[in-house]
């Protein structure tokens, strides 16, 4: 009898394609093309030289937006075409429903990881993605120009307006009329979304909408933060900045054009490259406090990867998931291509810390980010996110009052919400 | 005299305007090709040095020339066949008469109405049941719907604007509008034909949303999908240069285009009267 | 003459047949889907259920929804409406000009007739990032260089400014679509029988006359009908309006409005009831121009 099962169970594991002694094709869409290309592929091909499986590489647009519209397209399609997803911090909400759970998958692992980024991925109970690397936001400064004007690290928001004005006033002062003491991301995009929900919790104000989904944005401290931050606009920051990204406020930064800075731990190594005129002028710290009760926070960022519920080759997929995300493969990644890792023990690796001698100060960062609300609104979060960022452009470009504003938000983001939100 | 001379003079200066308005940025992107990392940041006027770094990343990081054999392929074919298709049609609409020309007009610029992101589930629908994704004649499948409508009210127009005689004597003599269509017809459109057809050329040419929904392997990317792969060394720093020498690179062949078919921009009926 | 059963007129559907069963083919279903969608409450990958108008226009509670109800699809309307018509006119006047100062003769008239193609050969999302770098405030060369000219005193913001956006963006698609609308005239004054000219300038009429009395009525109907196919990409511009300034309720278009609800929002239902509204209003205003400019469709041309 027992024979027979076994041969039964045979013939349906191959009809079926899931025998797992067979050699899978993986297929991977993990970046645009370039140096990320180039360190993905390394450790899926490490992954493939080991497991005797193949990989096949899919590279996706460098934007955002064009990448999930491509995502949307083949996952609504139930495309088998790409297994393992690389998908931002914000997507696990909105593309969640289309991944497998890695939960039961991947054991004990998730443990390692910064329980933030853990509880930012998982949708109703389901691990959806793991965390691969993580950003936040961080304050730049020149550390010559706080010297010159005997000025500390900026620890709370008024601080930072102050010295970026003092600084600002002497450099132009001094002749560079094109000086500026703060540039940051003002784009109607999620960029703004992250910095101004910066601003908004670290004067207490929380994050937009609460863990348990209630609206809370429409209050006093909240208020506060993005009256302080339009009083910014062409006092100590560029009129332009409202139409800056990252790579605008880099630009103004990286010139020597700037004292201060709001960007992600990318922007380090190129500041501080060997063509950069502010190289060895630059330092790194949390983004300030709103105030003495407020606290630093930097919007949690980074990328994870997923497993899409329509791959043929679901085990393969997530044995490289789990290769990918795991300590090795992290460890490599933070060495090689300074991708800062979401295992935490590998914050005091020795090698790790002597690639990126910074890595230390940034680990308090990392665990103390603020997510944005992305899981809990689930499918909603971009439509939140965009009443967000109009409603802080609107204020930033002097358009509306921060008071009206938080008022007609919280009017929208309720209508958004209805009954509740979707899951 | 003097007028004549003036008249000279200001003709000399409108094409200079029109050139430096039409060219600048493009100098500026050439200028850029040649930059990379802090100096982008900084305006030049001139290029600094003859740097073909970016050049040879763009085609180290990806197939790039594919990509542009890809996009002339597809480019070329859908030109030949709104041509093929557009002339024929505009044919029966602009010369001969019969009931329903204003509707099927209409109807063929109704498909121009609708934002392409409407129609993109519905055709990556399509061209999956026909079993085209990820390859070249899919992307030609989707580029028809931008360029048909376009060259057949266009070749209608033009084809109204010959004088009615053409045909006259060639009915009377008993030719099949077939034979009249590409005897009589074709030659004369030539301007018509080339200008809609270098047009629509450009427009598949630059498609982006469906060649980048529509394929997935780097062999099978078009130009501008292949442009916006590029990154930096994450995914947040733009590789200026890079995008900006791709960018140039690609230019060449639409300028190559022209200045081949510029001459046929200008034949037709003043074929024999050649002026300048 | 005769009926619809003369030769003639078989001859002519067997010509326009090719065309209409590709189109169908390749159109059709698409365009019926996406209808279709718009009256269903569809998300990303599900099919939904039909919902009647809902998408449109619907009370609940005693609170409005739907696009119709929606105050950033008429923000996008309005900036939609205004881009067209200001982008549009002065593309055709520029191109008038380039058309005709390129119909005269003079030395590298081929060279140029290439040259000015650039633009318009660039793909636009290359073309619309190079001009937010150009368009920077801090080291954008537009700023320095009318810096250096004296021009202006102090750097302009010019795409963070939402009341200088929309002109930004107009500048850069005057700067892309001019050489279509050119080339377009240019063959059409190409066709033109150069005899009318010459008996023109024999009557002693000047060249303005002569603009105006003999080669504008003579070219009408193919700026007109060019000026159909701009507008037309005018009011589905998303981009050069995305690129520039992303989702910035101040210069949405319909077609970024669109994009939102049915990628970033995954709103099946909505966002193709949007595109369905787009073609609505789309198709009214042309049929609306084509009347009132009288661009000939199925009388007889002659």
């Amino acid at each position: 009898m027992r024979p027979v099962i076994r041969l039964l169970s045979g013939i349906l594991l191959f009809l079926t394609g899931v025998s797992c002694a067979r050699a899978a094709e993986v297929a991977i869409a993990c970046s645009a093309l370039g140096r990320e290309f180039e360190i993905c592929k390394q450790g899926a091909e490490t992954w493939a030289g080991r497991s005797g499986n193949t990989v096949r590489f899919v590279s996706t647009p460098n934007s955002a937006t064009e990448r999930l519209a491509l995502y949307q397209q083949l996952l609504s399609a139930g495309s088998a075409d790409v297994d393992v997803f690389q998908i931002d911090a914000i997507w696990p909400g909105v593309l969640g429903a289309h991944f497998i759970d890695l939960g039961p998958r991947m054991g004990n692992a998730p443990a390692d990881h910064f329980p933030a980024i853990v509880e930012n991925n998982t949708v109703e109970g389901r691990l959806v993605a793991m965390p691969w690397f993580v950003d936040a936001g961080l304050l730049y400064f020149r550390e010559d120009l706080l010297r010159r004007y005997d000025r500390p690290i900026p620890q709370t928001w008024a601080d930072l307006t102050e010295t970026a004005r003092i600084i600002q006033e002497g450099e132009r002062k001094a002749g560079d009329a094109d000086f500026w003491g703060y540039v940051w991301q003002g784009k109607a995009y999620e960029g703004l979304t992250c910095n101004a929900i910066e601003w908004v919790a670290a004067h207490g104000g929380g994050g937009i909408v609460d863990q348990s989904g209630t609206i809370t944005i429409d209050n006093a401290r909240a208020e506060r933060a993005l009256t302080t931050a339009a009083g910014w606009v062409d006092a100590i920051s560029p009129p332009g900045v409202l139409n800056y990204e990252e790579e605008e406020a880099r630009g103004v930064f990286q010139s020597g054009n700037a004292a201060f800075m709001r960007n992600w731990p990318y922007a380090w190594a190129l500041a501080q490259g060997a063509d950069s005129p502010v190289k060895g002028k630059v330092g790194v710290a949390p983004l300030p406090k709103g105030g003495p009760e407020g606290r630093h926070a930097g919007a949690l960022g980074g990328q994870q990867l997923a497993v899409s519920k329509y791959s043929r080759v679901p085990e393969a997929a997530a044995d490289l998931v789990r290769f990918l995300t795991g300590p090795e493969e992290q460890k490599r990644r933070a060495i090689v291509g300074s991708f800062n890792p979401t295992i935490r023990t590998l914050f005091q690796d020795p090698e790790v810390v002597r690639a990126a001698p910074f890595i230390g100060e940034l680990f308090d960062v990392f665990a103390n980010a603020v997510p944005r609300p992305a899981t809990v609104t689930g499918e909603d979060y971009n439509k939140v996110s965009s009443a967000f960022f109009n409603a802080v452009h609107s204020v930033l470009s002097g358009r509306a009052q921060a008071a009206q504003a938080l008022a007609t938000l919280d009017r929208d983001l309720k209508r958004i919400k209805r009954r509740g939100w979707p899951q | 005299m003097v007028r004549r001379l003036l008249g000279r003079l200001g003709l000399w200066l409108l094409v200079a305007a029109i050139v430096v308005f039409a060219v600048f940025p493009f100098y500026y992107a050439i200028v850029t090709s040649f930059r990379s990392g802090s100096e982008l940041f900084t305006v030049a006027y001139l290029p600094d040095r003859l740097d073909f770094d970016n050049y040879a990343a763009v085609f180290r990081n990806q197939p790039f020339g594919r990509n542009i054999l890809n996009s002339i392929a597809v480019a070329a074919v859908v030109v030949a066949l709104s041509l093929f298709l557009g002339f024929t049609a505009a044919y029966a609409l602009g010369r001969i008469r019969f009931r329903g020309r204003s509707p099927l007009l209409l109807a063929c610029l109704a498909v121009s109405m609708f934002p392409h992101v409407a129609v993109l589930s519905g055709l990556f629908e399509l061209i999956r049941t026909l079993g085209l994704y990820n390859t070249l004649p899919g992307l030609v499948l989707a580029n028809l719907v931008l360029t048909l409508p376009f060259t057949v009210w266009m070749l209608t127009t033009f084809m109204r604007e010959l004088p009615r005689e053409l045909e006259e004597a060639a009915l009377v003599d008993g030719a099949t509008p077939w034979v009249i269509l590409w005897r009589i017809f074709l030659p004369m459109m030539a301007p018509a034909a080339v200008t809609t057809g270098l047009l629509a050329f450009v427009v598949a040419w630059n498609e982006f949303l469906f060649a980048l929904t529509f394929t997935l392997s780097n062999e099978m990317r078009t130009v501008p999908v292949a442009i916006a792969l590029m990154s930096g060394a994450t995914g947040y720093e733009l590789p200026w240069g890079n995008i900006m020498a791709a960018s140039v690179v690609v230019t060449v062949p639409i300028v190559l285009l022209v200045l081949v078919f510029q001459r046929r921009i200008v034949a037709g009926l003043t074929a024999g009267a050649v002026k300048g | 003459m005769s009926g619809p059963g003369r030769p003639e007129v078989r001859s002519a559907w067997l010509l326009l047949a090719p065309m209409l069963v590709v189109l169908a083919l390749v159109a059709g279903w698409p365009l019926l889907r996406t209808v279709w969608f718009g009256f269903t409450d569809a998300r990303l990958g599900g099919a939904g259920s039909f919902v009647g108008f809902d998408n449109y226009l619907a009370n609940y509670d005693g609170e409005w929804f739907g696009v119709l109800a929606d105050r950033l699809w008429w923000q996008s309307v309005r900036n939609t409406l205004w881009f067209t018509v200001v982008s549009v006119s002065i593309e055709t006047v520029l191109g008038m000009v380039v058309a005709l100062v390129l119909d005269a003769a003079f030395r590298g008239r081929g060279l140029v007739r290439a040259v000015i193609l650039i633009p318009w050969a660039i793909p636009t999302v290359v073309s619309a990032r190079m001009w937010n770098w150009m368009l920077h405030d801090q080291f954008g060369i537009l700023n320095d260089a009318l810096l250096r000219l004296g021009l202006i005193s102090s750097p302009i913001a010019w795409t963070a400014d939402p009341d200088t956006a929309l002109w930004a963006v107009v500048i850069v698609d005057v700067w892309k679509t001019t050489p279509f609308m050119a080339l377009l005239i240019l063959a059409g004054l190409q066709m033109l029988p150069r005899e009318i000219f010459e008996a023109a300038r024999i009557d002693g009429a000047g060249p303005l006359t002569v603009f105006f009395r003999v080669t504008l009525p003579l070219i009408r109907q193919v700026v007109m009908v060019a000026m159909i196919f701009r507008a037309l990409d005018a009011l589905r511009v998303f981009d050069l309006i995305y690129v520039l300034t992303a989702n910035s309720a101040a210069t949405m278009s319909m077609s970024v409005y669109a994009r939102l609800q049915l990628i970033d929002f995954q709103e099946a239902g909505i966002g193709s009831a949007a595109a369905t509204l787009i073609f609505v209003v789309v198709s009214v205003l042309t049929v609306l121009y084509i009347a009132l400019g009288r661009v000939r469709l199925g009388e007889r041309p002659w």
